[in-house]
C-alpha cells in the first residue's frame, strides 16, 4: 500500500477493490436490507397511518398515533416497567454476576461444573423458562410447598398474580436465566487480566477487597460496560417471558413496551398504532445506545471484549 | 519485560516468609465455607426448577396437587410416553431443527463473506458498511415484527421454514460479523500474499485458507446462531399458523395453554423440550464459553 501510484490508477484500484468488496458483501447486504432495514423504514411509514393491516393503507393521520401512545397511561406504565427492569438489572443482576465471576475466577474443586450449571439456563428458551417458573410459583406449586415445609407458609403469595410483586417476580426469573451469560462475559474479562497485576497489588499491602476495588474492577471496566449495555438493550426489549407468564397482567402491571406493541398490533389489529409504538421503542433504544456509545463505551478501544 | 519476573520473585519471597500461618489458614477456611455456601445456594436455585419439572412429569394430577415435593410415588410414565408417541412433538422437533439449520448456514456463510472484506480489504466505505451492520444489534426482530409479517406474507413465505430462517439469519448478521472480523483480521497478511503468488484469487483464499483456519470462530458463531434460532419465539408466533409447522417453543406454549388443568402433562412436554437444548449445550459448551473467553483474551 506504500507504493507511489498515480491518481488515475488509484481510482482504478479503488473501483476494483470496491467491486470485489461489493461482491463479497452483496449477499449479506441484500439479506440485511430486505429483512432488517426495510421493515424498520416500513414501521416508520405505517406509524403515520390508521391501519388494520388488511385494508388499503390510505388513512394518513400524521403523528396522531404517537400522540395517542404518549398520552396513554397504559403505554407510559409499560415504559416505566421497562425502566424498572433496566434499573434492577444494573443494580442487582450485574453485581450478582460479577460477584460470582470473581468467585469462579479462583481455582478450586468443582469450578468447571459450577460454570457449566450457571450458564445452562442461557440455552433454555425463554418461553420454557416462563412455563416452568409459572408452574413453580403458582398456588399449590413447588414454591408454596417448600415454604410450608420449612414453616414459612405465610411467606408465600402468588407473586406473579399480585400487582405489587409481579415485576419483581419477573425480574427474578430474568436473573435466573441471564445472570450466567453476564457471569461468563465477566469471567472472560477477568481471565484477561494478568495475575501479576493483582499479585503486585497484594504485595503492596492491598487487601483482597482493595485489590478488587482498585485494581480488578477498573481493569474489568470495558467488559462491565459491554455487559451493562447488553443488559439495558435486553431489558428494553423484554417480550417472550412476560407474554407467556402474565401477558402483561395483572391489570397491565407487568406490561412492557414490546408486549403492549404486540397486543395492540396483532391482538387488536391496530397495525398503524402498533408500528408507532415500535418506532418509539426503537428510538428509545437507539438514543440510549448512541448516548452510551458516545459517553461510556468510547474510551474502550475495539476488541477489548469479544462483543465490543 | 523485567517487571513480571521481579513481581513473581517477590511473591515467592513473601510466600516463604509468611508461610501457612494459622491465622491465614483460619481466614482462608472461613472464606471458602462462605464461598461454597453461596455457590451451593445458587446451584440449588438453578437446578431445582429443572429437576422439579422433570420429576413432576412422572406424577399424575392428584399426586401433583397433594405433594409436588419428593419423589413420585408411584412413578407415572404416561405423561412422557404420551408426549413421545404423539406425532406433534417429533414434528416440532424436526421443524425447529430445519429452521435452525437453514438460518445458521445462511447467517454464517453470508456474514463470513462480508466480514472477510470488512476485515482484510481496503475500500472506500468499509467503516460505513461495518457501522451499518453493527447498528443492527439495536434492532431486534421485535421492533420490526409488524412490517416483517407483511413482508414475509408478500414473499409468500408464511408457514414456510424460510419465512423464519431468513429473518433470523438477517438479524443474526450483526453479531456474527462482529465476532468474525477480529478473527479474520488476525490471520497473517503473508498467507494471503503467498496464496496470491500461487495464483489464488480472493474467493480461493476465502474458501481454501481463511475458512479452514477460522474453524473455531465459525463453530462459535454457528453455535450462537443455533441457540438463537432454537429459542426464537416471536417470529414463529407471528409467521406460523398451521400446527404442522410449529417449532418447539411455539408447540410447548400452545400445549401449556391447551392443557391448563393438566399440569403434569405440561411439565412432561416442557421437560422433553428442554432435553435437546441441554444435550446440545453439553456438546457445544466449550465452543460457546470458549469462544467468549478466547475472544476476549485475544482482544
Amino acid at each position: 500500500m506504500a507504493t507511489d501510484v498515480g491518481s488515475s490508477s488509484r481510482t482504478g484500484r479503488n473501483l476494483r477493490a470496491w467491486g470485489v468488496a461489493g461482491l463479497f458483501m452483496l449477499p449479506a447486504l441484500a439479506l440485511y436490507a430486505l429483512f432488517v432495514l426495510f421493515p424498520i423504514v416500513q414501521a416508520a411509514r405505517f406509524s403515520l397511518f390508521d391501519w388494520n393491516g388488511l385494508e388499503a393503507l390510505d388513512k394518513f393521520i400524521g403523528l396522531a398515533n404517537f400522540e395517542r401512545a404518549l398520552a396513554d397511561p397504559v403505554f407510559l406504565g409499560a415504559v416505566s416497567h421497562n425502566a424498572f427492569i433496566v434499573i434492577l438489572s444494573l443494580a442487582v443482576q450485574i453485581p450478582f454476576a460479577l460477584g460470582l465471576a470473581l468467585m469462579l475466577n479462583r481455582k478450586f474443586r468443582g469450578r468447571a461444573i459450577l460454570r457449566l450449571i450457571f450458564f445452562a439456563p442461557y440455552v433454555i428458551a425463554e418461553v420454557i423458562t416462563a412455563i416452568v417458573w409459572s408452574l413453580l410459583l403458582q398456588p399449590n406449586g413447588l414454591a408454596e410447598h417448600l415454604l410450608t415445609a420449612i414453616g414459612l407458609e405465610d411467606a408465600y403469595s402468588p407473586w406473579l398474580a399480585d400487582t405489587d410483586t409481579v415485576l419483581i417476580a419477573l425480574f427474578f426469573i430474568i436473573t435466573w436465566k441471564y445472570f450466567g451469560f453476564h457471569m461468563i462475559l465477566l469471567l472472560a474479562g477477568l481471565q484477561g487480566i494478568p495475575r501479576e497485576i493483582e499479585e503486585a497489588a497484594a504485595i503492596d499491602g492491598a487487601s483482597r477487597w482493595q485489590g478488587i476495588r482498585y485494581v480488578t474492577l477498573p481493569l474489568l471496566g470495558p467488559t462491565i460496560r459491554v455487559s451493562v449495555f447488553l443488559s439495558i438493550i435486553g431489558s428494553l426489549q423484554l417480550f417472550d417471558l412476560v407474554w407467556v407468564t402474565t401477558r402483561g397482567g395483572p391489570v397491565n402491571f407487568s406490561n412492557t413496551m414490546a408486549v403492549y406493541m404486540f397486543d395492540r398490533g396483532f391482538v387488536r389489529f391496530q397495525f398503524g398504532y402498533g408500528s408507532a409504538v415500535a418506532v418509539i421503542l426503537f428510538l428509545i433504544c437507539f438514543v440510549l445506545a448512541l448516548a452510551y456509545q458516545r459517553w461510556v463505551l468510547r474510551r474502550d478501544t475495539e476488541g477489548a471484549t469479544t462483543y465490543g | 519485560m523485567a517487571e513480571p519476573t521481579t513481581v513473581r520473585e517477590a511473591v515467592a519471597v513473601v510466600d516463604r516468609r509468611a508461610g501457612p500461618g494459622a491465622r491465614v489458614r483460619v481466614r482462608r477456611i472461613a472464606g471458602s465455607v462462605l464461598r461454597y455456601g453461596v455457590l451451593l445456594a445458587v446451584t440449588a436455585v438453578i437446578v431445582i426448577p429443572v429437576v422439579y419439572a422433570v420429576l413432576s412429569g412422572f406424577r399424575d394430577a392428584p399426586q401433583l396437587a397433594a405433594n409436588p415435593v419428593g419423589l413420585p410415588n408411584p412413578w407415572v410414565w404416561t405423561n412422557y410416553t404420551d408426549s413421545l408417541m404423539s406425532a406433534s412433538f417429533w414434528v416440532q422437533l424436526r421443524n425447529s431443527a430445519v429452521v435452525a439449520g437453514l438460518s445458521t448456514v445462511v447467517v454464517v456463510l453470508f456474514a463470513a463473506l462480508a466480514a472477510f472484506v470488512i476485515a482484510r480489504r481496503e475500500f472506500p466505505g468499509r467503516e460505513l458498511a461495518y457501522t451499518v451492520f453493527t447498528l443492527g444489534l439495536l434492532f431486534p426482530a421485535t421492533v420490526a415484527i409488524l412490517p416483517l409479517l407483511i413482508l414475509v406474507r408478500d414473499l409468500g413465505l408464511l408457514d414456510n421454514p424460510l419465512g423464519l430462517a431468513l429473518p433470523e439469519a438477517a438479524f443474526g448478521l450483526p453479531l456474527t460479523i462482529i465476532i468474525l472480523r477480529p478473527f479474520f483480521r488476525s490471520i497473517p497478511k503473508e498467507l494471503e500474499d503467498a496464496a496470491a503468488l500461487d495464483g489464488c484469487g480472493p474467493l480461493g483464499f476465502f474458501f481454501r485458507i481463511l475458512l479452514p483456519l477460522s474453524r473455531p470462530a465459525l463453530v462459535t458463531v454457528a453455535v450462537l446462531a443455533i441457540v438463537a434460532s432454537w429459542n426464537q419465539f416471536l417470529l414463529p408466533l407471528v409467521m406460523l399458523s398451521d400446527a404442522g409447522n410449529w417449532t418447539l417453543p411455539l408447540g410447548v406454549t400452545n400445549f401449556s395453554t391447551q392443557y391448563t388443568t393438566d399440569t403434569a402433562r405440561i411439565v412432561a412436554y416442557t421437560s422433553l423440550a428442554i432435553v435437546p437444548a441441554l444435550a446440545f449445550y453439553l456438546v457445544a459448551e466449550r465452543q460457546l464459553v470458549g469462544g467468549l473467553t478466547g475472544g476476549s483474551v485475544k482482544g
